[in-house]
Formats: structure tokens, sequence, C-alpha cells
């Protein structure tokens, strides 16, 4: 253990905790911007600088480990105007965008320029302009407005394992891309725009959604088995987009699907009628493995009254259902009958699913992507 | 009477470029041709050596009669038949074709221990290392010391780091011996990219096997089994030779398993660096050997603790172990005293600019820089008035004449605001703008700047405008205490050396040459008539002889006047290419 002084209060932390380790556990604000607990220490945008009794220059508390009897200053007029100095110069190079920018409320650049009162800036100069071209559905890429912070790039290589992207050119050209500066191709996990603290990296579907009042509704993913944590931001019964929290158990990370596979949902798509598959008669019963491609949605999406299926009401359904199951099971006992479920119901849906096969037909013949 | 004949050529990279390889083929094809060995008993023999330092003489020739040296300058392959002819064959020196007194004193004012065997030994050739005692001391070191006693022996000698920051050697090597772990790595620094540096190039290039032999001992005082030298592929010589030295010490068993018959084991490979200037860079360094992006990382440990994939790791300069064989044979008393209290031994450095001798040069530390310039340098070139020298590389600071007579060494050249840095020197006179020369060196500095922190990434481009905007004209009241806000702000936020240096140059020239920024900002005038958009070229009336020499030249169309009365520039027209200032015979044209 550790105790040294961070502006004048005493802290014990565990060796090889960080000064910035031991301000977050005393609750004493430092700005960070290129920070994350979950990553390797960076350094890069130098905001979280504090002074060290008998040091002669500032030091990053996010890469300096705390030792026995040090005195820390997390603030003087030095070091507020040394932030101050790199906030403007991150600006003097961003586009000011916020009014229009997917993350205006809840970007840290912004909320820090506010904190900072940075109105004029003393440094205005070459701006980096990039044409804005991605080929992919799911992440847009606005790098005029990315800081460089890396977090992107760290969470890509250390948590996701992909590396897709990296830093690339030197100086105030430098840039976050994939190699050779080719489009995006990867697994499109999305933990990037997760972690990007502006409005560099964002959904393409959250386009023109909202950005802030949400209704919040935590819930489990129902993809697959890990049963990550997720909350849907919904606003007017429409989810507009998925987050994950740190302190969940799948630690805030999500994949592409958990992420970005939400808009089924409200797609119009969906059935909102039983149908009962009706097989024409040139295709009999002999030739099952030969039933025709399912013919094109007509407009509107619906399927009802093709030669294949056929719309009816719920009574009719249930009843059909029940006739079938009864006779298959009396005929050939219950483990003739497989269920299988989808992903896509909800999870009280795939719950019922699962106790009606298992209770009511008496079968363990049940899956679902997510494993029962 | 027999008679030993030795030529020696320059090989390094600029005698190659002057045709090196040729003059030396032209004297080895004249040697066949006249058959010389067999008719007159005399052995002659041709060697290629590594740079002397003075490349602005190359192709430079030593001829070696009976150990009576004679050497000539800018040799051609033509010149060959003429000097083989009539010294060679008839022992008279072709006089007018021989070095001057300049070259003689260039080099005894200096004192060579890096550079002792650079331009006298082939350095593709272990045997010729071995014959001025090379290895010798690695075998010494191997068999009979512990790796506390080199460990000792380097403290003592008050060694500092070549590569700039001048950390004590010693020190780092017992940091390195200390830690414990199965796996221990050396890695010596060749990454030069300092423009204009080539120190560390003609030591691996005239001298590779001194650097080798320095790293086996540092293996054995640190306990490490593999070392890297990183070297940039722009220095393809360099990498060939190196790799020449390596593969000739596995055969001697210099490099191995087992080497010089102990149970030692140590062995070494070359990683070629793509040439970033940031690569030079301790960390940035060892990530690209990893096969990362070269980029800094914070020094959250020593590299003695956590190096090379986070395993123990010495890394050191170049010149900072080709110094290590001479300091186990000769002694670390002998090394220590070359230098000063606070550093020991030599340094060699890089003179360019506005010098009579440019090139190479190794002086004990602590010398002054007048010693440098003008002794060894010869002084300043057309006999103009010395300005300033900058000192350190692109992020070095520019010394006025005021201090011309410090000692250089680390402390001192801190003290008047530049570095030590490489060893880079540029000698800079009253011809030379001062903010056009900080510009230049931060436009180096920003470009090679890898991104990662906003001061020195973003920081270093403003102050970069503001300089841009002070050379054109449109300075602003305020400017200058922008710049130094900024420059105070950038060296002491930034993460790596790189930055943290980045603004020497701007706030040693505001330190000492506020007046010219002043003079650029307020009255719009370059005192030094370098900036363009400052200057104005008008004709003296009473001087011109209206020969119209000018309005020939003029690109622009600017100048009017007819034969024999005195010209006129039209300003509004005039683009000041100067072309005018150089085609009048007369001097009429003034450049203010
Ligand atoms: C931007 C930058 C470039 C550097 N380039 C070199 C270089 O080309 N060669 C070198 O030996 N050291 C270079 N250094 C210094 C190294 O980081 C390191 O301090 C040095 O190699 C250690 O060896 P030494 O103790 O023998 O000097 C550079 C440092 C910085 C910050
Ligand atoms: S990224 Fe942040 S600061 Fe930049 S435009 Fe968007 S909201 Fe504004
Ligand atoms: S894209 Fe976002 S996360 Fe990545 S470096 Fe830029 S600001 Fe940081
Ligand atoms: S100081 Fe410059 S070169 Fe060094 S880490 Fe920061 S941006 Fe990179
Ligand atoms: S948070 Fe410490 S440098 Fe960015």
């Amino acid at each position: 253990m550790v105790t040294f002084k961070i502006d004048g209060q005493k802290v014990t932390v565990r060796k090889l905790s960080t000064i910035l380790d031991a301000a977050r556990k005393l609750d004493i604000p430092i700005p960070t911007l290129c920070h994350h607990p979950a990553l390797s220490p960076f350094g890069g945008c130098r905001l979280c600088i504090v002074e060290i009794k008998g040091s002669p220059k500032p030091v990053t508390s996010c890469t300096t480990f705390a030792r026995d009897g040090m005195e820390v200053k997390t603030s003087s007029p030095q070091l507020e105007n040394m932030r101050k100095m790199t906030l403007e110069l991150l600006l003097s190079d961003h586009p000011t965008d916020c009014m229009v920018c997917e993350r205006a409320g809840d970007c840290k650049l912004q909320e820090l320029a506010y904190f900072y009162g940075i109105k004029e800036n003393r440094f205005i100069g070459e701006r980096r302009t990039y044409d804005k071209k991605d080929g992919n559905p799911f992440i847009a890429r606005d790098m005029e407005k990315c800081i460089l912070c890396g977090q992107c790039v760290r969470i890509c290589d250390e948590i996701q394992g992909v590396g897709a992207i990296d830093f690339a050119y030197r100086g105030l050209k430098t840039k976050i891309c994939p190699p050779f500066d080719k489009d995006l191709n990867c697994e499109f996990c999305g933990q990037c725009v997760a972690i990007c603290p502006t409005g560099a990296l964002t959904g393409k579907m959250w386009k023109q959604k909202g950005r802030q009042n949400f209704t919040k509704i935590d819930t489990i993913c129902p993809y697959c088995g890990c049963g990550c944590n997720i909350t849907l931001h919904v606003r007017r019964n429409e989810v507009m987009r998925v987050s994950s929290k740190p302190e969940t158990l799948n630690e805030g990370w999500l994949c592409p699907k958990g992420r970005f596979g939400y808009q089924f949902i409200s797609s119009p798509d969906r059935l909102t009628k039983p149908l009962i598959r009706t097989i024409s008669k040139e295709y009999s019963a002999s030739d099952t493995w030969n039933i025709p491609p399912y013919p094109p949605l007509a407009k509107g999406g619906r399927r009802g009254g093709s030669d294949i299926f056929r719309e009816v009401s719920w009574d009719e359904a249930f009843d059909y259902i029940a006739e079938r199951l009864r006779d298959i099971r009396e005929k050939s006992g219950p483990d003739a009958i497989a269920g299988l479920a989808s992903a896509r119901c909800t999870n009280e849906e795939n719950y019922l699913f699962q106790k009606f096969m298992r209770a009511v037909i008496g079968t363990n013949n049940i899956d679902h992507c997510a494993r029962y | 009477m027999d008679k030993e004949i030795v030529i020696k050529v320059c090989t390094g990279t600029g005698g190659v470029a002057s045709g090196g390889e040729k003059v030396l083929s032209a004297f080895q094809d004249a040697i066949a041709a006249t058959g010389i060995e067999a008719t007159f008993y005399e052995k002659c023999t041709t060697k290629k050596v590594g740079c002397r330092g003075f490349c602005s003489k190359d192709v430079l020739v030593d001829i070696l009669i009976n150990g009576e040296k004679t050497t000539y300058k800018h040799v051609k392959v033509d010149m060959v038949p003429r000097i083989f002819d009539e010294h060679i064959v008839k022992g008279n020196p072709v006089a007018e074709w021989t070095v001057e007194d300049d070259y003689y004193t260039f080099h005894e004012k200096q004192q060579k221990v890096v550079l002792s065997h650079c331009g006298e030994i082939d350095p593709e050739d272990i045997d010729a290392y071995i014959a001025v005692g090379g290895y010798e001391a690695a075998r010494k070191a191997i068999l009979s010391m512990s790796p506390e006693e080199i460990v000792d022996a380097v403290k003592k000698s008050n060694l500092r780091g070549r590569g700039g920051a001048g950390f004590p050697t010693g020190l780092k090597w017992e940091l390195g011996l200390r830690i414990r772990s199965d796996i221990k790595f050396v890695i010596c620094n060749g990454d030069e990219g300092d423009p204009g540096a080539f120190m560390d190039r003609s030591v691996m290039e005239g001298d590779p096997h001194s650097v080798i032999e320095g790293m086996i001992i540092c293996a054995k005082a640190t306990g490490s089994r593999r070392g890297y030298i990183y070297v940039r592929a722009e220095y393809p010589l360099a990498v060939k030779r190196l790799q020449l030295a390596i593969d000739m010490c596995h055969k001697q068993k210099f490099l191995g398993k087992k080497i010089f018959g102990s149970d030692f084991d140590f062995d070494l490979s070359i990683f070629q660096g793509a040439g970033a200037f940031v690569c030079g860079e301790a960390t940035a360094l060892m990530r690209s050997i990893e096969g990362k992006r070269g980029m800094p990382s914070p020094k959250m440990w020593r590299s003695a603790e956590k190096g090379l994939w986070d395993k123990p790791t010495v890394l050191n300069n170049v010149e900072t172990f080709a110094n290590i064989p001479r300091i186990i044979l000769k002694g670390a008393s002998w090394y220590r005293n070359l230098g000063t209290e606070r550093s020991g031994g030599t340094k060699v450095f890089s003179i360019t600019g506005k010098v009579k001798n440019t090139g190479l040069v190794e002086v004990p530390l602590g010398v002054s820089l007048r010693h440098i310039i003008y002794d060894i340098g010869g002084g300043i070139e057309g006999d103009k008035t010395f300005k300033a020298i900058q000192t350190g590389g692109p992020s070095g600071g520019c010394i006025p004449a005021e201090h011309l007579d410090i000692e250089v060494d680390y402390e001192s050249l801190a003290q008047v605001g530049s570095i030590m840095g490489s060893g880079g020197m540029v000698v800079l006179d009253e011809t030379s703008c001062m903010v056009n020369t900080a510009k230049f060196f931060l436009e180096f500095t920003q470009e090679e700047s890898c991104g990662k922190c906003t001061p020195c990434r973003i920081g270093t481009k403003r102050m970069l405008e503001i300089l841009g905007r002070i050379t054109r004209g449109k300075g602003r009241d305020g400017d200058i205490e922008l710049l130094e806000e900024l420059g105070r702000y950038i060296r002491a936020a930034s993460l790596c050396g790189l930055g943290m240096t980045a603004p020497n140059p701007v706030l040693s020239t505001l330190r000492y040459f506020r007046h010219e920024y002043e003079a650029h900002i307020k009255e719009k005038r370059c005192p030094a008539a370098v900036c363009r958009d400052l200057i104005t070229y008008t004709i003296h009336e009473e001087i011109c002889k209206g020969c119209g020499a000018c309005k020939k030249v003029c690109p622009a169309d600017a100048i009017r006047g007819t034969r024999k009365t005195p010209h006129k520039i039209d300003q509004s027209l005039c683009v000041k290419c100067g072309t005018c200032f150089d085609a009048c015979k007369f001097k009429s044209i003034m450049k203010a």
C-alpha cells in the first residue's frame, strides 16, 4: 500500500495505483480525455497534469504511479492555464459543429470546453479536412472531430482483439484509420463508437434520431447465451440506440448484434397476423423438398394472400397448432416434436416457450440461439 | 629494396557518393596492369576505409609508402593514372592534388577516440579490427571480469549517453544488472534521424566492430543474451557492413553460443527502421521492433525494468557503445580525464553551415564552441561575421557570440537554452535570419511529431503558423508573447523529448535575437534580408550605368529604363526573386 497526499487529503491506495486512480477514489475531479480504466495507459491528451512537490515539471496523473509521501496538487493557476491551452489547441483543430453533432450533450470535449469557458480561440489555423465516406451500415466516422485520444485503437486491440485501426500519418495530419487508409472493414462491434469521447465515431443508425431525453430501459440482450446487460434508449415506443453500462457483468462491452441489431423491433416487415402454410397442388407431399422459393414480399411487407401462406385468425391458428401437436404426440410420442425459438422474441416469450415444450408437450427437444 | 605501399580510399557514404568505389577499382586495375608486385618486389595493397569526417574533400585517398603518408583530395578516376605513375611508380607525389594545411589543422585539433579507426582500417575486414586491438576488451570482459566490475568501470569513466539526453551509462547498466529476469535485451540505437547528422552512420560504416564489441560487453555486464541494432533502412551501407561484421563474429565465435570459449551466449541481429525521426526515441524504437507503430509511450517504467516486450532492456546510442571497448582497455580514469568533471570522454559533432571546414569532428567534452568553430572549423566562410551556432539537431537552440566560450557539455548547453542532442552543429552568419531559422527547424519537428499528444501535434503547428505570418510581414502585436507562452507550454506538457525540445529554436532565438522578431513584426523588415515578403530591391541611381542586364533577366518584366540611363524597379510587379540582384555587375541593386 502507498500513502500520500492529494490536495492536502491523505489517501492510501494499492501499490502501482496511479495518481489519477487515487484522485478518483477521493472524488477529486481531474479532467481527462484519453484515459480509460479498462485500457492501457496512454498519456496523450495531457489534460490530467498535476503538480508534485519537488518536481520541476507537471506530470500526467494517468501515467504516474503514486509513491509514498508524495504531495500532489491537482489544481493551480499554472495547471489550469495549461489545461486551457490544451483545450484551446484541440478546439482549434475541430469543427464547431456542436449544434448538429450526434454527440452534443454527451461529448467530453464539449463538456470541458464548457467548464473552461473557451469561447474565443487564439490559435485559429489550419484544420484537418477529410471526406467522409464509409461503406458500412453501422459506423459513421467523422475524423475531423477526432481528438486522437487513441481509445478506439486500444479498445479494438486490447478488448476486442481485432486491431482493425491504428494511428497513421504524422504531425497535424495524424489520423486513426484502417491499414492504408482503406475503408473500415472489421467486425463492426462498435466498441470504438461506444468509447469515443467525441462525435468522431457514431452509429449510422443514430443519425437524427435524437440525442437526449430518451427513456432508458435496462434489459438483457436476447441474442446469445452470454446475456449481456443492455440499455435501450427509447422514445415514443421506438428503440433509438442500445448501450451497455460498464458496471455490468459484461463490463459494458457488446457485440455488433447487441449494439446495432435492434431495428427489427420496429421493422415494418414484422408479421402482425398468423399465417398458415398452404402448399399448392403441383408440389405434393411427396415433393416437400422442392418447395419453390418464397415469393417476394408484397409492398408493405405483407405475406398474406400468397399461394403459400394464408392469413388466418388467431383462433384458427391456435386450433390448428393444437390439433397437429396432439396428433403427432399421440401417434409418435412427445419426442417426435422439437421446438426452435428465435432470439428476436422477448426473453419472457422464450421462457414460456421452453416451459410449454417441457411441461406441456413433454420433450427436451428445444433450442434457440441463446441456448436453453 | 622492398617497398610497402598501401592505398587507402574513403568508402564512407560521402566517399561512395563522390565515386570512391570507382576510384578504388581504378587503383586496383592500375596495380594489376603494371604488375607492380612482381616486377618491383613491392607489396602494394588497397584498402577501403570509412569516413574521416572531411566529406567536402572526398574522395580522399591516402598513399602510404613505407608508412609515409600523402593524402589526395577530390580524387577522380581520371586522376588515378597520373597519381599512380608519378607517385607510386616514380616516387614523386603529385603536389597540386594533395590536401592543404586546413586538412591537417582540421584533424590535429581533434582528439579521436571513437573515430580513431574510421578512415584507417578496412571496416569489412575483422582481422583489420583485431590487428588494432579489436575484441580484446570483449575477451577480457567475458573471460576475466564480473558484471559488477564492468559496470563499475563504466560508472567510473563518467561516460554519458551520446544519444542526446546524457544519462550516465554506468547507472543505466547497473539498473539493468540489478533487475532479475531470464530474458533481457541490449539495443543499440542507430536510428540517427536528425537531418544532417552522420556521426553514428560514420561509426557504423567505418568501424562497425567497435559497436558490436561494446554491445557484447554490455551483454556481459547486464546478463543479456539477445541484442538488436536498430538502423534506419536509409543507411544501406551501415546495414551491409554491420551484417558483414556480425557474420564474421559468428565465424570467430565472438557472437553466438559460448562466446570466446566461455559459457556465455550472446547473439545480435539488425532491425531496419523505416526512418521516422521519432523512432529514435527509446520507447518508440522498442515499439517499432515489436512491430507496432513507432510511438513514444509514457515512462511509467524504466526501460531497464520493462523495455522491449516488457523485458528488462538496456538501450544505448551507437557512439556510447563504441566508447566502451576503449574504456575497458585503456581504463576508466583515462577516459574520465579526457572530459570535464561532469562528463567524461570525447564527443563527435557534425559541424555544418557557414564554416570553412564542414564535417565530423571529435573533441574532448569541455572544449569551447569557439575552439570548434574557429580552430577546427577554420572560421566563418567568406570571412563574414558569426551570428549564432545552433546545436543539438533540429530541436536545439541557437547560441549567440556572447556564449562562444562556454565549455561544451550537457549542462552548459542547457544553461544557454540549447541541448547537446546528438551533436549536430549548424553555424549561422550575418546573412541568416533568426526568425526564418527558427521556422526552418520547427518545420521539421512539427512534421515528424508522432501526433500522439496535443501540445506537440497541434501546438507546434500553431507556433509554425505564427512564425510563418511573422516572416510574411503579417505578424501581430502580441505574437512574441504568444510564441513564448506556447513554447513554454509545449516544453512542459509534451509526452516525449521531441515535443519537449521542439520549441528550443524559437525560445532561444526569442531570448537572444528578440530584436529581429520585433523588426519583422513592427517595422515589417527582415534585418538579414532573407524573408522574401519583407525585402525590397531598389536600384541605386548613382551607381547604375544603364546597361540593362537586370532588365533582360527580370522574369516579371518589372524593370523600366532606357539604355545608359538609370533603371528603376516597379515594386508592384517585382516578385522578389533576386535575379536582377545577381545579374548586376556594378552592384547597384540594393536588397533591404
Ligand atoms: C525525438 C527523439 C529522437 C531521438 N533520436 C535518437 C537517435 O536517433 N539516436 C539515439 O541514439 N538516440 C536518440 N534519441 C535518444 C533516445 O531516446 C535515448 O535517450 C538514447 O538512445 C539512449 O542512449 P544513450 O543513453 O546511449 O544516449 C532520441 C530521442 C528523442 C526524444
Ligand atoms: S464532437 Fe463534441 S465538441 Fe465536437 S462537434 Fe461534436 S459535440 Fe461538439
Ligand atoms: S475516433 Fe474517438 S476514440 Fe478514436 S481517437 Fe478519435 S476521439 Fe478518440
Ligand atoms: S511529444 Fe510529439 S512525438 Fe512525442 S509523443 Fe507527443 S506527439 Fe508524439
Ligand atoms: S488522461 Fe492523462 S494524458 Fe489524457
